[in-house]
């Protein structure tokens, strides 16, 4: 490994580092609070979906767990990428570190978080009876791929949130909408037959489905579903990190 | 041409195919012009739009001028002048944070990143930790920053306080920390900015020393300052900046000296320098 390689990876995981360290730093809970988020989304959501409107769908828990767990990635680490520039502007404007290790390492930084809240699911869904399958395999690939989109996201975000500080709340009414539009209490079934096209390209939407499928259908994810989802995160990242190499000139002007 | 560390190249900087850089220059600035938009506050969405909607030129503010200047390896040279008047820009282009305008930026080797008290340090993270993240935003790796570990503690002289918050430490702890980060990561360019300023004698001296020891091992320095002996210390070199200008480049002493004088005559905010 080259030296350069070696100075990338040790900013990269002293910024991770940080970015744990001080979200857990002040608080008792610490890394609890990365389980209790999706426990109670499940447990309000399945109450109000269970008891209040009626759903037919069966083991409700895990059902809203697959769709809570890709949800709560994507937003916080969408919302953390996209101000990860401006949080971190006091170290990266004495440094010339490679720009986009910045909102890269925060994105890693939350699919680390994942990684404990599908640990969660993943318990869920054994104790309702799912038996790990060999399709279980295809949950990194599918996480790899969204882990990509968002970097790519994040990317684009991020340097705009430089410039125009608005983007962060851009993102956050975004999240908002995406809460509904993607499925996560709702079955793909109900989704109107000529507008399942369209959702899949959602890459959370993608997700959620080949999670379910994969979980709770004992099934591989379906092959449309994964070169759309290979496709749009591809794309994301290659966009954004176009978009990121013509604003960072800037960066120094505006941080 | 090597490059060893991603602070090494200006981004934009013409490294050049070939190595048309004497093997000693380190920092080459040729007619460099640098500019920034006004805008107050920062970058609205509405003040974007208006930006891009209205075809009036943009309000801009020069902040170098045609600056040009040489460092070779093992110089040291004092940049002085009043607040504003392009410093802290012509650092920034050094230090390969941002880009010019106008004119050729280049520089080679290792910068070590622009010691300003406090920043780059978090508070909610121990001494350690803040070490660690800093040693390697100054291009360290894992191993380096293990080895150079116990020297940048034992140096910073903070005790137990290594493995406590930032944010409990003085003043005089944390710039102590900073400074032992960045003399102990051996840069190839070290900028150093009024820091020397700060805390007790017989720490200074020990900086001092340090100094000294880098400059032996061919370290090229930058130092920043309003005014001071320090300065007369370390640099055979000084340059004289005034609204973007370069005003002396020369001697130490010599525009030391010049510009002393100036500063003493002067009572007028704008008219001090031009000679």
């Amino acid at each position: 490994m080259s030296r350069w390689w070696k100075q990338v990876a040790n900013v990269f995981w002293q910024l991770v580092l940080k970015d744990f360290r001080v979200r857990y730093r002040n608080m008792s809970l610490g890394m609890f609070w990365s389980l209790l988020n999706p426990l109670v989304m499940m447990a309000v959501l399945t109450f109000i979906f269970t008891r209040i409107f009626r759903s037919d769908v069966p083991n409700f828990p895990v059902f809203v767990l697959c769709g809570i767990v890709p949800f709560n990635f994507f937003s916080l680490s969408l919302l953390t990428g996209t101000t990860s520039l401006v949080d971190n502007a006091n170290l990266i404007k004495r440094v010339a570190i490679p720009r986009t290790l910045v909102p890269f390492s925060t994105v890693i930084g939350n699919a680390m978080h994942t990684i404990i809240q599908m640990s969660l699911l993943l318990v869920f869904a054994l104790a309702f009876g799912y038996m790990p399958n060999v399709h279980w395999l295809w949950l990194p690939v599918i996480w790899l791929l969204t882990i990509i989109f968002v970097c790519g996201l994040s990317l684009a975000t991020a340097a705009l949130n430089v410039i125009v500080r608005d983007m962060r709340y851009l993102v956050e009414s975004t999240n908002v909408v995406l809460f509904w539009m993607v499925p996560i209490f709702y079955p793909f079934s109900a989704i109107p037959e000529d507008l399942r096209d369209v959702y899949q390209y959602n890459p959370v939407a993608a997700l959620v489905l080949a999670l379910r499928q994969i979980i709770m259908e004992d099934s591989s994810p379906a092959s449309s579903l994964l070169v759309k989802l290979t496709v749009v995160s591809f794309a994301s990242l290659f966009f954004g990190g176009l978009l990121f190499q013509r604003l960072q000139r800037r960066f120094y002007e505006h941080l | 041409m090597s490059i060893s560390s991603f602070a090494g190249v200006a981004p934009g900087a013409d490294n050049g195919p070939g190595d048309s850089m004497e093997r000693d220059l380190l920092v080459d600035f040729r007619g460099v012009t640098k500019s920034f938009v006004r805008h107050a506050g920062h970058g609205l969405l509405r003040q974007t739009l208006q930006a891009f909607f209205s075809s009036s030129g943009v309000d801009r503010f020069v902040a170098l001028n045609n600056v040009s200047f040489t460092l070779s390896r093992g110089e040291g040279m004092a940049i002085v002048g009043r607040n504003g008047a392009g410093k802290s820009t012509l650092l920034s282009l050094v230090a390969g944070l941002s880009t010019p305008d106008g004119g050729s930026v280049r520089v080679r080797g290792r910068v070590g990143a622009l010691l300003e008290l406090g920043t780059g340090l978090h508070p909610d993270l121990t001494g350690r930790e803040n070490l660690h993240l800093n040693a390697a935003l100054m291009g360290l790796t894992r191993g380096e920053t293990i080895e150079r570990e116990p020297r940048m503690v034992e140096f910073a002289e903070i005790g137990d306080f290594i493995d406590e918050p930032l944010r409990t430490y003085s003043t005089g702890m944390m710039m102590r920390l900073a400074f032992a980060i960045a003399v102990y990561t051996s840069p190839e360019i070290l900028i150093v900015d009024e820091v020397l300023a700060v805390g007790d004698a017989r720490f200074q001296q020990k900086c001092h020393k340090r100094i000294q020891e880098l400059r032996d091992e061919g370290c090229t320095f930058l130092f920043v300052s309003h005014v001071g002996g320090v300065v007369r210390d370390f640099c055979q070199r000084a340059l004289w900046l005034d609204g973007g200008n370069v005003v002396k480049d020369g001697s130490c002493d010599e525009v030391l000296d010049a510009y002393e004088a100036a500063m003493n005559v002067s009572t007028t905010p704008s008219a001090a320098s031009a000679p």
